[in-house]
């Protein structure tokens, strides 16, 4: 029986890295705005191809 | 998604051509955002600053579609000087940070208006905003109770199974205090507002809904740590932190609001920021607040009066629909007085101030008690019931405590603690947060947009609907446009049409916008000159065109014929006719004024323009129904005191400054916008202006709503009576308790929700 007593432990410190997560998310504003990042992983790809064609262009500029 | 890409590729064309053309808007913008080069403007507004840094945000109420997202966030590619721009659609605002050695505030703002997303800038909103901070408080403490909730009951599953009789000691003994353990933080951290809205209650002699709920907990955790101390037993701990955790979900759901609108703005927030004065020959911006008696100021084309003011040269046609519902502009002349909260139409005019801007015509009304005496927003529904609960509750704890000690006194602290414990109001606190958090969504999603849940409850007790007429019954932007006359052919409203086209007058541009002609027969105009207020005379081909007033095309025989507000056409020194413009209802009126009337409800109709359109509104209102004309703000206000004093509860519709007051002084104030980004005055509801035909059934599904939270106060009363039945003869085991808390909450819950979205699918909504 003694074995529960560590899992009890393990089981509670799980739990407590979850609650730790949610704590962190909410501080880190992620529960601000449930929408605008829902419609900005759409725009990503376009993104990406616009900022590799610029980019260049402008290290080639400063050498 | 062909839309959303046509848009994009509208935006790639602003990444590309913005630049250039930036310089040309930007002095064609002029001096309209000057005031933001001045320091003490700017650090109202400036979040955190630094030398490589500032950050800024802004709140845009344009902000509608996924496109706008992409432009806002891109901003960085058009303005160098910008770093980094975020948006936050659902409180319509965007996090700007710009390098303030590379450009400045004034330009970030010059660019986001020349893109058409205008920030809204309020000196007075800007310092308010702190919901997101409350909400994340709010969320911690959820978290936590949550988290330690779920733990309890699992350690407390044993203990259930067994029914108390573990057969390892330490095994029990452990589990009871990790129990303990866990709870405290869920006491002193997340049920922490309970104790303080009791206690405040309190001390104003006032039993609110928190007191039994803060005596119920403080109950349960005292019997169960005093139980797992003295090693007697495990407590009701998991009960206890349930109530903690379902209470704080249910006031999170009802609390959810809709922090894009505005509930509570005053003249402050409709007027400029910043003017421009001039001293000694010298234009200086300043704000508007430093401006005083005898400032000589110049406002420009569609500009706003900040102060009342006498016009001391150039042409003035004022606006006034925002101050009196009338919608169309005032013609002034050199010496006439202007009252503040008029748009200037036309050209530059320059106005010597006579009154200060807090002290002006429309402004005074803020001066009235109401605006400083809010509404007590505490007065609730449910309060009466709690009281009376609260009463019950109390009596049957003393009638265990007196049937205890005389049959049995060892029993009376079990018997008199479990009767606290089990009939928490917390059921009857989550039937009245879950129906108004499910209602509060389903008015939003019907585009009224209610300040807080108690709206809905003095929405429930309405007998009186107060109606304004300009932008409330009538639509702002619509209007019938007749022409009296002879008919006129086709290339004649073609060459009509291409004219209106060409001047910015509200008038000319109804008349374009209701002729029907084919964009490819438009015609280009060689010459167009307008005198404003009067009308213009343009040139098509070689054939000379005039609109305008009767006195302006000399049509004198006309003036005294003209009743509404008409429009003369000349063409080729013939008079053709006049268009007359009235106003058009909004559709589904006359259908919503006889439902309400129907359900014995009195109506009237306030309005602050003339009354030409008397006859219409007797139409639609019926014979009986008081109207009353040119209704000054003032007016408006003491009108639905008088009725409040007669003992009515009052609904008032309205859309303009001009009602402000009036929307205030009754019971629910519901502003009326033509959309979203319009800003509506202080109110306790937004309704979206295409809405205003179903307000008959926005009133009666807010009636349902009462019956709903009665129906499930019967039911948790219910089961408080199957939980009592057991508590009064001591034999509450922590097992009937820990079914009977969440099985009661969770039906409760699914109840309301369930009922609520079913009487609003059979009421259309």
């Amino acid at each position: 029986m003694s074995a529960l007593f560590v899992l009890i432990g393990i089981s509670i410190l799980v739990a407590g890295a979850f609650l730790a997560a949610f704590l962190w998310s909410v501080n880190k504003g992620q529960f601000d705005d449930d929408y605008t990042p829902s419609i900005r992983m759409l725009f990503d790809d376009e993104l990406k191809k616009n900022t590799t064609s610029t980019i260049p262009k402008k290290i080639n500029q400063t050498k | 998604m062909y839309l959303l890409l046509n848009e994009n590729d509208l935006c790639n064309y602003y990444d590309l051509d913005t630049t250039p053309g930036l310089k040309a808007k930007g002095k064609f913008m002029g001096e309209r955002f000057a005031y933001l080069d001045d320091e003490a403007t700017m650090q109202k507004l400036i979040r955190f600053q630094s030398a490589e840094q500032i950050n800024v945000t802004f709140s845009i109420p344009q902000m509608h579609c996924s496109s706008c997202i992409y432009l806002l966030e891109n901003l960085h590619r058009i303005e160098p000087g910008v770093k980094q721009s975020q948006v936050n659609f659902q409180l319509k605002e965007v996090f700007i940070i710009f390098n303030p050695q590379e450009t400045t505030l004034r330009k970030v703002v010059e660019l986001l208006a020349f893109t058409g997303y205008e920030p809204y800038i309020s000196l007075q909103d800007s310092t308010v905003k702190k919901t997101s901070t409350f909400n994340r408080r709010q969320l911690y403490k959820i978290g936590v109770a949550g988290f330690c909730f779920s733990n309890i009951m699992m350690l407390s599953f044993p203990e259930y199974f067994s029914s108390g009789n573990i057969d390892e000691t330490i095994l029990k003994q452990t589990f009871n205090w990790i129990n303990l353990a866990l709870s405290v933080p869920v006491l002193f951290f997340s049920a922490a507002d309970i104790f303080i809205a009791a206690w405040k209650g309190l001390r104003q002699r006032f039993l609110n809904i928190d007191a039994p709920i803060a005596l119920a907990i403080v109950v349960t955790f005292a019997r169960s740590y005093y139980e797992i101390i003295g090693g007697h037993g495990a407590g009701y701990l998991d009960s206890g932190t349930g109530i903690v955790f379902f209470m704080l979900v249910g006031r999170w759901f009802q609390n959810k609001t809709y922090d894009s609108f505005s509930f509570d703005r005053d003249y402050r927030s409709y007027f400029p920021l910043g003017v421009t004065v001039i001293e000694a020959g010298t234009e200086k911006n300043i704000p508007v607040t430093q401006l005083q008696k005898t400032n000589r100021i110049i406002v420009r084309n569609e500009e706003m009066v900040p102060a009342d003011a006498v016009l001391m040269s150039g042409t003035a046609n004022i606006d006034y629909s925002f101050v009196s519902g009338e919608n169309t502009p005032v013609e002034k002349r050199k010496g006439a007085l202007i009252y503040a909260g008029g748009k200037q139409m036309g050209s530059v005019i320059e106005l010597e101030i006579i009154k200060e801007p807090s002290q002006s015509y429309i402004t005074q009304l803020w001066n009235n008690d109401i605006f400083v005496n809010k509404k007590n927003e505490e007065k609730s529904y449910i309060h009466p019931w709690s009281r009376y609960f609260t009463l019950a509750l109390l009596s049957i704890a003393a009638g265990t405590l007196i049937f205890w000690s005389i049959v049995d006194p060892s029993k009376i602290l079990p018997a008199v603690t479990s009767v606290l414990i089990v009939a928490c109001p917390c059921s009857l606190l989550l039937s009245a947060t879950f129906t108004y958090g499910n209602m509060l969504r389903i008015f939003g999603r019907n585009k009224l947009y209610l300040k807080n849940a108690s709206v809905i409850e003095a929405l429930a007790k309405i007998n009186t609907v107060v109606f304004d007429k300009t932008g409330t019954l009538t639509q702002t932007h619509a209007a019938a446009v007749n022409f009296e006359g002879s008919p006129l052919s086709a290339g004649q409203m073609a060459i009509i049409r291409s004219v209106t086209r060409q001047s910015s007058h509200p008038l000319s541009k109804i008349i374009a916008a209701s002729l029907k002609v084919d964009t490819d027969s438009l015609l280009p105009v060689n010459s167009f000159k307008e005198y404003t207020g009067k009308g213009f005379d343009a040139q098509v081909g070689d054939m000379p065109v005039s609109m305008g007033s009767a006195g302006f095309i000399k049509a004198d025989e006309m003036i005294s014929q003209d009743t509404g507000t008409s429009v003369h056409v000349v063409m080729d020194n013939v008079h053709l006719g006049k268009f007359s413009v009235k106003n058009q209802y909004r559709p589904g009126i006359a259908e919503m004024v006889a439902d309400i009337k129907e359900n014995h409800n009195s109506l009237f109709v306030l309005s602050g323009d003339n009354d030409s359109e008397y006859t219409n509104l007797t139409k639609i209102f019926g014979a009986n129904t008081p109207l009353r004309f040119n209704q000054s703000p003032q007016q408006k206000l003491d009108f639905i005191k008088g009725l409040q004093q007669q003992g009515s509860q009052v609904l008032m519709l309205g859309d303009g400054l001009n009602d402000a007051g009036a929307l205030m002084q009754s019971q629910v104030g519901i502003a009326v916008s033509e959309n979203d980004a319009q800003f509506s005055p202080a109110s306790d509801a937004i309704l979206d202006g295409t809405k205003v035909s179903v307000l008959h059934n926005f009133i009666s599904y807010a009636k349902a709503g009462k019956k709903i939270v009665t129906a499930s106060f019967i039911l948790s009363i219910l089961y408080n009576i199957v939980g009592l039945s057991f508590a009064v003869q001591g034999i509450l085991s922590p097992m009937i308790a820990a079914i009977l808390m969440p099985a009661s909450s969770i039906s409760i819950v699914l109840f309301v929700s369930l009922y609520s979205s079913l009487v609003a699918r059979s009421k259309g909504l």
